[in-house]
């Protein structure tokens, strides 16, 4: 009957779910991945650009310890960061998509601009500084309420519905710069000299890294101690059951998404009134979008999005300097960042299945 | 017993993870045989048989049909060796037609000629002696009917091996008995059927032969006329269980609910429910039984506030004092807030009832988040009740802050249960609460249910297995398609006469089943 003369071959191989797997194997993955990425990456940066990878490798530390000033702008950075982060991780882990944190960012920016150019130098800066934190929270808030308002009620698509508002975002800001321009035609605002948020000690970047800091607590405890957060929790993992235990569903995708809002806005305040003291349209740096990375890397805990940040902040000054130094494109620089990050989130594969080889039949019988 | 044997298996393993789904598993089916393949959940049935269809691939072991070792790696390669299998959820084009599904996908290299095909289909249902109209969409098709087509599929694809899994689970005791009837014609054709089933009278009913699996490993192959119930139970559980449930009379019975007039639309203007109207009493369990999907979920969903009803519906609740409460139109907030206790087991323990990814505690807090006056959670009397229903009920869990998607089946459905019993609710409802539970741990479910009936609790079961309606119930009501075809005493209810209410209809023009 069935001629099996043409015998199909076993498979080598096949992909199985881990079971538990203890913590110790689970960071030897990881470690291991972050080496292959550095291997891997070096042979490309040698392919490219004939350097020593090694001594490239030197130079991205360099970028972000050699002095003290780099070595805080690195903190910043990864204070800022983390804050958008911050930011997103509510409304992610509710499962609704917000990828407008850059526009929630800079919103905010341009709210507590508008506060330093209009009342900057009518009122007390100590006035000023409370008028600018709540202009800033509230533009976030708002930003973020539209897509949560229109998700509730019609259930609209909140993923196009905040890429879209990051637009209108962009060229609002881009219109204001226009309005509030320095010298005629410049196009730019310059440095507004009123409404700066106060320096600690003589150092320009502390301020901005200790309120982030108690933000992560806060938001840490928000997430797991609060009933909030476990509301938000319950509408993300199943709104079924949400609504079965009588939770009032759209009514926490609002407040979540207002919370998420009001620290994007907080974002923009740090931003424009502890760093740049400007606005222009690229104040929020993609750092919206890289934020999203942060939190998901961390797996939405706030604690271990303090390092994931300082990974990704450090990447990007790393990235910069050895473009300045080797006047290397910058390209380059992105590509050992996507090769790193493509490894690191890679190895989680790793860590949930197991490649398992099928032993062998014993041939004849 | 001289047929030449069809099929063999032999010494097959398959794990997963850490899960030992198959171990050293034997089994050999002859031609023109009905071989039953009996075991609990879980005790790795399905899985054997996929690994036959090309569904997984084993881990280790051969597989020999007509006595001659064969590789498969695909259900492709399954249907070379003319292997079908026929799975538990259908996997059909909802707007083609029967005939349609049946040729979809087969590349013979041939024009393809839709009259030539439909004569071959015609030929088949005509030999085997199934009832269908092969014109008929599958949308408009009953359940039945639908495993109707895939069986024919997997005979039109040439298979004279043919596998089902679990194919009575969603029929009628008279669809089930039509079953029967074809499976006994392709034995006489000297077809080869092996049947996946954990009910013990279908296995004595139908097949030649059993073979038995528990917990992954084969425990022996008996001829089933030399069986009993008792035999076969005793080799899935591996001890003597008793099959018996506890069911004193109803006590004291009390009005608890009456549903008056409900009616539920859906948003396309289909009624879901017809003027459902009858009576919960506290004290007694009312059984519920249905062909799935016939308005069951939404009969529980209006009680607990998840589903709007129509205007003109009424559902009113006694409370201890013998006030009416009027529960239509209240969300289950507001239902809560008025401290009525009503504890709702529902058919998605994952999806509705707990939360897949959330330790037991955070599954206990679901109930009892609100608690306090502080916006912080408490997590101490949640802890407090997870140790508790983990003791009480035996558990099987590493810890009360493992993820409940990581326990079984029956564990999930211990801490669901436990928790809405420990609400000391007034009305428990409960939907298909052991599907895909073991033996032992569905008579635990079913032995905590008898105990909160005697505690004076309005018991609303909906359930699918009618011997167990039978045995459990002191009222069975009978639901079709939305509207009560009838309310049968539980002492006296007969397995025949509820699976003719269950296909009855009030409306001529709707019969699912007109004979």
């Amino acid at each position: 009957m069935m001629n099996n003369e043409k015998k199909p071959k076993e498979p080598l191989f096949h992909i199985a779910k881990r079971p538990a797997i203890s913590w110790q194997k689970a960071w030897g993955i990881r470690v291991i991945a972050i080496l292959l990425a550095f291997l891997f990456s070096g042979l490309v940066i040698m392919m490219l650009t004939k350097q020593n990878p090694i001594s490239v490798y030197a130079t991205m530390f360099d970028g972000c310890f050699r002095t003290e000033a780099k070595f805080w702008q690195l903190l910043q950075e990864m204070a800022l960061l983390l804050c958008v982060s911050l930011a997103v991780t509510p409304a992610f882990k509710m499962h609704f998509w917000n990828i407008g944190a850059e526009g929630q960012v800079l919103i905010g920016g341009l709210a507590t601009a508008a506060c330093m150019i209009i009342l900057g130098g009518k009122i007390s800066n100590g006035l000023l500084l409370v008028v600018m934190i709540v202009a800033s929270i509230l533009a976030g808030a708002i930003w973020a309420l539209i897509p949560a308002i229109f998700k509730a009620r019609f259930n609209t698509n909140e993923t196009l519905f905040t890429l879209m508002m990051n637009y209108v975002a962009i060229q609002l800001v881009s219109y204001f710069a226009m309005v509030w321009e320095k010298t005629k035609g410049a196009g730019t605002v310059g440095e507004i000299s009123f409404g700066w948020l106060p320096r600690i000690g003589n150092n320009d970047y502390i301020l901005n890294i200790i309120v982030v800091l108690i933000l992560t607590v806060v938001l840490y405890i928000y997430l797991n101690k609060s009933k909030h957060g476990y509301e938000l929790t319950v509408v993300g993992e199943s709104e079924n059951t949400a609504r079965y235990i009588g939770i009032n569903v759209n009514k926490v995708i609002i407040r979540t998404m207002l919370l998420s809002g009001a620290l994007c806005g907080v974002a923009g305040l740090l931003i424009v009134g502890g760093k740049d003291h400007t606005i222009n349209s690229s104040i929020a740096g993609g750092r919206g979008f890289t934020a999203i990375m942060v939190s998901w890397l961390a797996k939405f805990n706030p604690f271990y999005m303090i390092a994931t940040a300082l990974l990704l902040a450090f990447m990007q000054k790393g990235a910069g300097e050895i473009s300045t130094v080797y006047g290397i494109d910058k390209a380059v620089s992105d590509i050992i960042t996507g090769i790193i990050l493509f490894f690191i989130i890679g190895c989680e594969f790793f860590i949930n299945y197991e490649l398992k080889f099928i032993k062998r039949h014993k041939e004849g019988e | 017993m001289s047929k030449p044997l069809a099929l063999e298996l032999k010494g097959i393993s398959k794990t997963f993870g850490s899960i030992v789904a198959n171990k050293d598993v034997d089994l050999e089916v002859r031609r023109g045989e009905i071989l039953a393949i009996l075991g609990e959940n879980g005790s790795g049935k399905t899985t054997l048989m996929n690994m036959v269809s090309g569904i997984y691939f084993p881990d280790e072991g051969q597989i020999f049909v007509d006595g001659k070792e064969v590789v498969i790696r695909s259900p492709k390669d399954a249907f070379d060796y003319k292997i079908g299998m026929i799975h538990q959820h259908f996997k059909l084009v909802d707007v083609f037609t029967a005939t349609e599904n049946i040729v979809l996908g087969i590349n013979d290299g041939k024009k393809f000629n839709i009259k030539e095909a439909q004569a071959r289909v015609k030929e088949i249902t005509d030999r085997y002696g199934f009832q269908i109209d092969l014109d008929k969409k599958i949308y408009e098709m009953s359940v039945s009917e639908k495993q109707t087509v895939e069986i024919i599929k997997v005979l039109y694809r040439g298979a004279d091996i043919l596998i089902l899994d679990e194919p009575t689970a969603v029929l009628t005791p008279q669809e089930t008995q039509k079953l029967f009837v074809v499976l006994r014609n392709m034995r006489a054709d000297n077809k080869t059927v092996i049947i996946i089933t954990h009910k013990l009278h279908e296995v004595l009913a139908i097949s030649d032969r059993v073979t038995i699996l528990r917990k992954g490993e084969f425990i022996e192959t008996v001829q089933t006329s030399e069986a009993t119930e008792q035999s076969l139970t005793e080799g899935m559980v591996g001890q003597k269980v008793s099959l018996d449930i506890e069911r004193k009379d109803p006590e004291n019975l009390q009005e608890r609910l009456i549903i008056k007039d409900l009616n539920v639309t859906d948003f396309e203007g289909k009624a879901l429910l017809k003027d459902v109207n009858f009576t919960a009493y506290g004290g007694e369990i009312l059984g519920i039984a249905g062909i799935s999907g016939s308005g069951q979920k939404e009969l529980l969903e209006s009680v607990a506030g998840l589903q709007k009803a129509d205007k003109g519906s009424s559902i009113i609740y006694f409370d201890p004092e013998g006030n009416e409460v009027q529960l239509v139109g209240k969300t289950p907030k507001a239902i809560r807030n008025l401290g009525i206790a009503l504890s709702f087991v529902p058919e998605d323990r994952l999806g509705m009832g707990l939360v897949g990814n959330m330790d037991i505690i955070d599954n206990m807090m679901l109930r009892s988040y609100k608690k306090g006056k502080t916006e912080f959670l408490d997590r101490k009397q949640p802890r407090e009740l997870a140790e508790e229903i983990i003791d009480s009920l035996e558990v099987v869990t590493p810890s009360a802050t493992t993820p409940v998607r990581r326990l079984s089946g029956g564990n999930v459905q211990k801490v669901l249960v436990g928790r809405e019993i420990s609400l000391n609710p007034r009305v428990l409802m409960v939907a298909y609460p052991v599907r895909g539970l073991d033996i032992n741990s569905s008579y635990m479910i079913y032995n905590l249910i008898s105990k909160q009936k005697e505690q004076g609790v309005a018991v609303i079961f909906v359930g699918e297995d009618l011997d167990v309606l039978i045995e459990l119930c002191d009222r069975i009501m009978v639901i079709n398609s939305g509207e009560i075809t009838g309310i049968v005493e539980g002492k006296k209810a007969q397995k025949e006469e509820l699976g003719i209410l269950m296909t009855k209809s009030t409306h001529g023009e709707e019969a699912v089943d007109d004979e």
